[in-house]
């Protein structure tokens, strides 16, 4: 099989997989007993302003309608109305995404750099003291609850010490504008990409890129430490492995020293289990991400979430979620084709 | 060490050998400290309602934001609620919640594998692409929806939660009986003339048994998770129930007042009970299946 084969048999396959999940969130939302406009109002309305209700959002038609419109609506990247102000759910939730994209991210680096660290170093000490520490190290990561590792970060070095914030995503006033492109002929583009960091950097504004870290510090600190277990174990088991194979010996034969050996050659083996691993983490690191945002008080997605089920706005969650299903298939789309384009062997 | 047999399809083994578990090095500690922590909270919850100093719902046990001293170890929350009774008896919707959340797991999951990789054909890609869909979502964002539509209580979160594992039940199972029923013994016993029925039940059954083990203790750890953070998203039981994540949910707003203790006990035992079923599940893994990793 070509690379653009699979390509195009990945992304046909990609296709049901989407429209599974959209049709179970709708299902979810729409056909599983409990309505969704009776629980907005908590019963507590008139049988008049509720149908009006209804109508208003298209709820009053019949449901292979309603999945009708769902679903042409999602092509159009339309994800419906919000039942708290009938305003369209996709503006929010385009405005929310960067923070999230930007939280992932970092936390992603966190996770992915403490765990190659941390598994080389306990598969150098295979079986030692250390090599045992690093190991109870990921699994106690694993069994912490993210937004009670995040209570406490917050509670150490933002109340106690006072080194980081404790909340938002950048000091107020601080908020990063992009910058104005200025090319002849055609005018002037806004650029910005509403991630804090390289809004900073393109406005060249050194302050507001320190703010914007120094807000993020905690935050991804917290996501990428509770995900960076399962990194320091394939790291580890990846490792033991490459160490044991006759290049690494060779290499060592040589004279080189250890070091680079381990970081020159055996660690470029454990690249494509690690890129793999990313893929499958990311889906983890968004259900991370709804916690983290609301303990942080992130403007992201997650926290929108959280504050829509306040409001009971059913839609507006139905449409974040199905948000969501696409942004997970997508991501799972890229890493498999990266994976094929890096792996010829799984084209076979 | 070399006594001990691989264990074939026996639901007593965990039992029967808990005392051999001391020979088998590593995999074999952590289960053992992870059973200890287990057994101890169930032992705790169980007693809670005899031991406990104070009802966990009085209000006004003592001075509200009293850190802990001899009258209150723990300390008292915003309401003067004593946090020593209320950590005792908080862990009892966790653990209703994960052991129903994993048995609805077990009787939904293992049949829909058992059945979709032995009928196989359009049948088992179908089921497999639904279960592959709901293994690639964001599980906690799932559940909320689940949840959110369900409302609270100890069932609905149990169902939310279950529907999110169901696929890792799925897969295992699946993978499992794609190999055995390729074995001799099952070719066997379809000579002689057995039905499916009781070649799925009587032959297949018993040898996935022990990976399934795995991942429901595992899927415990991941429940008990979950569980706290729907209800840390105030998506739980209802609010008179004396429950850890509860604690968390109102006890955060009184941090810039330094009131550590309110969240700190209920949120540790979170992390005892998610970390001895964690442990438990690795050790099992590691002793009974060293691809089982690789596979999940």
């Amino acid at each position: 099989m070509t690379l653009r084969t699979y390509i195009i048999t990945r992304i046909l396959l990609t296709i049901p997989m989407v429209l599974l999940l959209l049709t179970a969130v709708f299902v979810i939302v729409r056909v599983l007993p409990g309505d969704p406009v009776l629980l907005h109002f908590e019963k507590r309305a008139d049988p008049e302003v509720i149908e009006e209700f209804r109508h208003k959002l298209g709820l009053d038609k019949p449901l292979w309608e309603q999945y009708a419109d769902y679903l042409s609506g999602l092509i159009r990247l339309d994800f419906g109305k919000s039942m708290q102000d009938f305003s369209p759910v996709s503006q929010q939730i385009f405005s929310a995404f960067p923070a999230t994209l930007e939280l992932t991210i970092f936390s992603m680096i966190v996770a992915v750099g403490l765990g190659i660290f941390l598994g080389v170093e306990a598969a150098r000490s295979y079986n030692t003291p250390k090599d045992h520490l690093i190991r109870i190290f990921g699994t106690v990561n694993y069994a912490i609850p993210v937004f009670f590792l995040g209570i406490i970060f917050q509670m150490v070095f933002g109340i106690m010490l006072g080194w980081l914030p404790t909340g938002g995503r950048t000091y107020p006033g601080m908020e990063p504008h992009g910058a104005h492109l200025t090319i002849p002929g055609i005018g002037t583009i806004h650029l910005a990409t509403g991630l804090y960091t390289i809004d900073s950097i393109l406005e060249g504004n050194p302050l507001k890129l320190v703010q914007a870290l120094r807000y993020l510090c905690l935050p991804s600190l917290t996501l990428g430490l509770v995900l960076s277990g399962i990194f320091i174990r394939l790291t580890r088991n990846n490792m033991l492995e490459t160490l044991r194979m006759d290049f690494v010996t060779a290499a060592k034969a040589r004279g080189l020293r250890e070091r680079a050996v381990i970081y020159g050659y055996a660690l470029k083996n454990s690249f494509l289990p690690v890129l793999t691993m990313m893929g499958l983490q990311f889906a983890t690191l968004l259900s991370g991400a709804v916690l983290t945002e609301t303990t942080f008080s992130w403007p992201g997605l997650g926290r929108y979430i959280y504050t829509r089920i306040g409001f009971r706005d059913y839609t507006a969650i139905q449409g974040a979620v199905a948000f969501f299903a696409i942004l997970v298939a997508l991501v799972s789309l890229i890493v498999d084709v990266l994976y094929a384009y890096l792996d010829p062997r799984i084209r076979l | 060490m070399e006594k001990i047999e691989k264990p074939k399809g026996i639901l007593v083994w965990p039992l029967v050998r808990l005392a051999s578990l001391t020979k088998r090095g590593w995999p074999g500690l952590i289960i053992i400290i992870g059973l200890i922590i287990v057994v101890s909270i169930v032992i705790m919850t169980l007693l809670a309602p005899y031991i406990s100093p104070y009802d966990p719902n009085a209000l006004n046990t003592g001075p509200p934001f009293n850190p802990p001293s001899l009258e209150h170890p723990l300390g008292t929350n915003h309401l003067g609620q004593d946090m020593l009774s209320r950590t005792l008896c908080g862990g009892s919707t966790m653990l209703q919640v994960a052991l129903l959340s994993v048995a609805i797991c077990f009787l939904i999951g293992v049949p829909i594998g058992l059945f979709s990789s032995y009928v196989g054909g359009y049948v088992d890609k179908l089921i497999s692409l639904a279960m592959d869909s709901i293994y690639a979502f964001p599980g906690l964002i799932l559940a909320i929806a689940i949840a959110v539509m369900l409302g609270r209580g100890v069932v609905n979160m149990a169902l939310s939660i279950a529907v999110i594992y169901i696929p890792s039940y799925f897969r295992i199972v699946r993978s499992q009986v794609l190999t055995i029923k390729e074995m001799t013994y099952v070719e066997a016993a379809r000579a002689i003339g057995a039905r499916n029925r009781t070649i799925l039940a009587r032959y297949i059954l018993p040898n996935v048994i022990p990976s399934i083990v795995t991942v429901a203790t595992v899927n415990f750890a991941d429940a008990v998770l979950t569980a706290a953070g729907l209800t840390f998203l105030g998506w739980g039981v209802e609010v008179d129930v004396p429950d850890w994540g509860w604690d968390l949910y109102y006890g955060r707003q009184y941090l810039p007042s330094k009131a550590w203790w309110i969240i700190f006990f209920p949120g540790l035992m979170i992390i005892l009970l998610a970390l001895g079923f964690t442990f438990i599940g690795e050790g099992l893994s590691e002793i009974l299946s060293p691809k089982l990793r690789e596979v999940e």
